[in-house]
């Protein structure tokens, strides 16, 4: 345009007036011009941004209406629903219900602030899933998984206060277990007790303390550490599948803007249909069918939220006898193991996970191209055992559902679940290692031999063979660009002159760890190998080279 | 059902509503109204003779010839009263078929008519529980408030809380309560069949267990899950099963969609 309208000279003037101030330019030119590489998995942890956006949007609303108190009223006879008319409760319930049935769009705001609730704990745990799996925690972003591990608990945490404010049945069965968990811990036990709920349950302090809790200190903290992780994912580059022409040392991708960024916005719109939708036509947690809190009555099938039902099965699972009374004081394992010492176990492994692992392998380099999961059988076999033992204590969380629905006994249920939380895992993982390895030597097969084409030629001199179409150079890029790993090798625990190393039996511990990473493997084609197999023909069986040098080598280090 | 209808109003699916709100009624008046009618002037020394045929063709082989049980076999019936017999064999529980964990709900065997002649025959040989009539059982005399605290002290540890049903020991099991009409659910807490406690009339008085039924009365009513489906009505496991099926099945397709757009 060769005419300056006056909107376009105020929007320049306004560009300048920050540019000149804040150097808004640079920056701006500066993430325009960042590359994303682009791959379904890595819109998983958008879809956990765009429900904690949702998050905030519906939950600014219900604060509107939604009363953070325990002062005891009587339900007005005039209003809906019909079985809760001059039925005695708290406020906060009183003004769930006025909130649900009473307001209008309420009740859908509430129900898609629950849904999002729960989808944004799906989509962090299927996010964390697909940075394990690939490897994406390795340096430099060892960080960065610790920053989203944070974020994962306080979504917990979140989760757990909020489902506490309506103060239904549900809600006081969730806060009468935590008060028993907390109580369990000995000898701070029931002081901390008091202190949290203001004297003896449930008191009329918790929901207040929740609320505060809930709306205002964990979503500070969610956000400020989703920013920390989204500038540390601004800095370290977005990582990238392997593929040809994409290294450590570049992003292969398209540009931030205007690409990228219109994508990113239409997908918060689709995550918010979804949402939208589900809160539409899927009823979730109608507080009215629990009716308000009251110590005395527990339901069949109370269970808190998904991703709390980990710590309902291990406590379900487990025994009631370790209960001692030593000189006067309870100790009640029966509620410490299951509550805080098995799930304190599983989250330390998971957010330690890449420190151990950099650990055993020695490796300092940085990575950011992605491992194919089949390609690191060890660590795809952990996280799988990882995830069986959380899928078995859901499971067993939800024993009595399973038990209706199946026509299964409770018990056998029970005492299958407690046998598999030992064996599941360990099964999973030599399955899921197993498969990882015989994916690998197939890979190696297709690139010895090229794609079965099922053409069979005979010969003039009678001999058959079926004819195989070699792989393009793009399909055997992805096949053989990864380099193998191999255990780490220990010189003798003695110098020349016999005096003992020191630090030798750290070393021993650390190549026993990398025996049991990496002894098992199936190391990629090498240049000599597939030379070999086009100079002999395609029907020979060729033996692994014992040659180091990958077909394709990987600079260590981008600049 | 009158007020339940006076409050229909707002409803998003109002036609798939009004549907089963006609199937309902049809289905309530028929289970309320036609064993009412055939239950309620049964004495008759003809409805004896009748049911102790009945009875001794298909009941007496476990529960004895003249109904006074036999071991390991069958309870006695001499005292559990026509309410007992009504409520057993109207559900399709008696005559029982398979040896399981508890006597299952199947195939009603007989005719309204014929489940009073085996009640009547039942009743004379001792006085016990009588069948309800229609006033003490009609949902809309009683007080669903009322009804919701009486049911959640007593009954919903193990029917659930609106009465979905619900695990026992050993494979037994709550049932649902979403299909027992007015009368079963009075007898059922009147003669507390299997591993279910009785509640006679001292523990929970008529008028409350009236309540109970308005109670679970209105969860069938037709705004009784004004959030839209109601999943079950078996709490969080189902809620958490569908984000993961619809909420992240709908968005991992959509990614997916998303990403083979680019390349
Ligand atoms: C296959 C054997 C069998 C047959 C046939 C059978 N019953 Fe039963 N009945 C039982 C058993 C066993 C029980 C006890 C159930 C329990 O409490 O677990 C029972 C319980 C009952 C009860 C409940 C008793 C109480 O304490 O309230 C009634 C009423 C009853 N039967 C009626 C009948 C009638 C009427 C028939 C015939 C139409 C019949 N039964 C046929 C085995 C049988
Ligand atoms: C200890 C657990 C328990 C309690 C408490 C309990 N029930 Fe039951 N209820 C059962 C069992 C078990 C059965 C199934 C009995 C059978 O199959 O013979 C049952 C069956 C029933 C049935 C028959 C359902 C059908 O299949 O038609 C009704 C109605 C019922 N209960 C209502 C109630 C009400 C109302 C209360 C509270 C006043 C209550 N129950 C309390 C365990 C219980
Ligand atoms: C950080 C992520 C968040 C999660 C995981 C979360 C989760 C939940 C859950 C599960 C409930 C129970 C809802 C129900 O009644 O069924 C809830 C209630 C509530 N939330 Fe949140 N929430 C989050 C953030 C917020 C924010 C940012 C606000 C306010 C600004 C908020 C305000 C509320 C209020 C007022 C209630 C009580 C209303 C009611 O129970 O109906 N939430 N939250």
């Amino acid at each position: 345009m060769s005419t300056t309208t006056p909107l376009a000279k105020a929007a320049g003037g306004t560009a300048d007036f920050f540019d000149t101030r804040v150097g808004a330019g640079k920056m701006v030119k500066e993430f325009a011009r960042k590359v994303f590489p682009d791959h379904w998995s890595f819109l998983l942890g958008e879809i956990a941004l765009y429900s904690f956006v949702v998050l905030l949007l519906t939950g600014t609303f219900l604060t509107m209406f939604f009363v953070p108190s325990m002062t005891e009223v009587h339900y007005p006879e005039d209003a809906l629903p019909v079985a809760m008319r001059g039925v005695e409760m708290s406020e906060a319930f009183a003004s769930t219900l006025n909130m649900s049935f009473h307001v209008r769009g309420g009740l859908l705001m509430r129900q898609i602030h629950h849904w999002a609730a729960l989808l944004f704990m799906a989509s962090i745990v299927t996010h964390m899933m697909r940075v394990f799996f690939t490897g994406a925690f390795r340096k430099p972003r060892e960080l960065n998984w610790v920053v989203g591990f944070t974020i994962l608990i306080l979504g917990l945490a979140a989760g757990f206060t909020g489902y506490s404010l309506p103060d239904d049945v549900l809600s006081g069965n969730g806060l009468r277990i935590t008060d028993g968990v907390v109580k369990s811990i000995p000898v701070i036990g029931s002081y901390m007790s008091f202190m949290i709920f203001g004297g003896e349950f449930p008191g009329t302090e918790i929901i207040p303390r929740l609320f505060t809790a809930h709306i205002l200190l964990v979503p500070a903290l969610i956000l400020a550490l989703i920013a920390v992780h989204l500038v540390l994912i601004v800095v370290h580059k977005h990582t990238q599948y392997p593929g040809p022409g994409r290294s450590n040392r570049n992003v292969v991708g398209y540009p931030l803007f205007p690409v990228y960024v219109a994508k990113a916005g239409g997908f918060f719109f689709v995550v918010f249909g979804v949402l939208a939708i589900m809160g539409a036509t899927l009823a979730i947690n109608s507080v009215w069918a629990y009716g308000p809190y009251d110590p005395s009555p527990v339901g069949a099938g109370a269970q808190p939220d998904w991703y709390m039902l980990f710590l309902e099965g291990s406590l379900r699972l487990m025994p009631g006898q370790p209960e001692f009374v030593i000189a006067g004081y309870t100790i009640s394992l029966n509620v410490l193991i299951p509550a805080v010492v098995i799930p304190g176990l599983l989250f330390t492994a998971l957010a330690a996970y890449p420190f151990l692992e950099a650990w055993v392998t020695g490796d300092k380099r940085e990575h950011h191209v992605l491992d194919r999961p089949r390609n690191v059988p060890t660590r795809t076999g952990v996280g799988v055992a990882i995830l069986t033992a959380f899928i078995i204590l859901v499971l067993a969380g939800s024993n009595d559902i399973l038990a209706t629905h199946f026509n299964l006994s409770i018990n056998s249920i029970t005492w299958v679940f407690r046998f598999l939380f030992f064996a599941g895992p360990v099964i999973a993982f030599i399955v899921t290692k197993r498969l990882c390895l015989a994916l690998q030597r197939r890979d190696r097969e297709l690139v010895l031999h090229g794609h079965e084409t099922g053409r069979v030629v005979r010969f003039a001199s009678g001999e058959y063979i079926e004819v195989h179409q070699p792989l393009t150079d793009h399909e055997r890029w992805l096949l053989v660009g990864h380099e193998p790993v191999r255990p780490l090798e220990i010189g003798p625990g003695e110098n020349e002159r016999g005096v003992a190393r020191p630090a030798y039996k750290k070393a021993v511990r650390r190549s026993k760890l990398s025996n049991f990473f990496f002894a098992d493997r199936v190391e990629p084609v090498t240049p000599s190998e597939l030379a070999a197999s086009h100079g002999h023909g395609e029907h020979e069986e060729i033996e692994s080279a014992e040659s180091n040098e990958g077909l394709l080598t990987n600079a260590s280090t981008r600049g | 059902m009158v007020k339940a209808l006076a409050s229909a109003r707002r409803h998003r699916f109002a036609p798939v509503v009004l549907m089963l709100f006609a199937l309902l009624a049809v289905g309530g008046i028929y289970a309320v109204a036609a064993p009412q009618a055939a239950v309620a002037d049964s004495a008759s020394q003809d409805d004896v003779t009748e049911g102790e045929k009945l009875f001794q063709a298909n009941c007496a082989s476990c529960h004895g010839p003249s109904a006074e049980g036999r071991t390991d076999v069958a309870p006695s019936l001499i005292g559990v009263g026509a309410a007992s017999v009504h409520f057993q064999v109207s559900t399709g529980r008696m005559p029982m078929a398979a040896n399981a964990p508890q006597a299952p709900e199947k195939g009603v065997q007989f005719s309204t008519e014929q489940t009073a002649q085996l009640a009547a025959y039942v009743a004379s040989l001792a006085p016990g529980p009588a069948i309800p009539d229609g006033e003490q059982v009609d949902p809309a005399l009683g007080d669903a408030a009322n009804g919701m605290l009486v049911f959640r002290t007593n009954c919903a540890m193990c029917h659930n809380a609106v009465g979905a049903g619900g695990a026992l020991s050993e494979g037994k099991y709550a049932p649902s309560l979403f299909n027992s009409t007015p009368t079963e659910i009075y007898e059922a807490m009147l003669t507390g069949p299997q591993s279910m406690p009785v509640f006679n009339d001292e523990n929970i008085t008529p008028e409350a267990k009236r309540d109970v039924i308005a109670y679970l009365m209105e969860q069938r009513a037709d705004d009784s899950s004004p959030g839209g489906a109601n999943l079950g009505a078996i709490g969080p496991v189902s809620e958490g099963m569908w984000v993961w099926i619809i909420g992240m099945g709908a968005l991992i397709g959509a990614s997916v969609w998303i990403g083979a757009k680019s390349s």
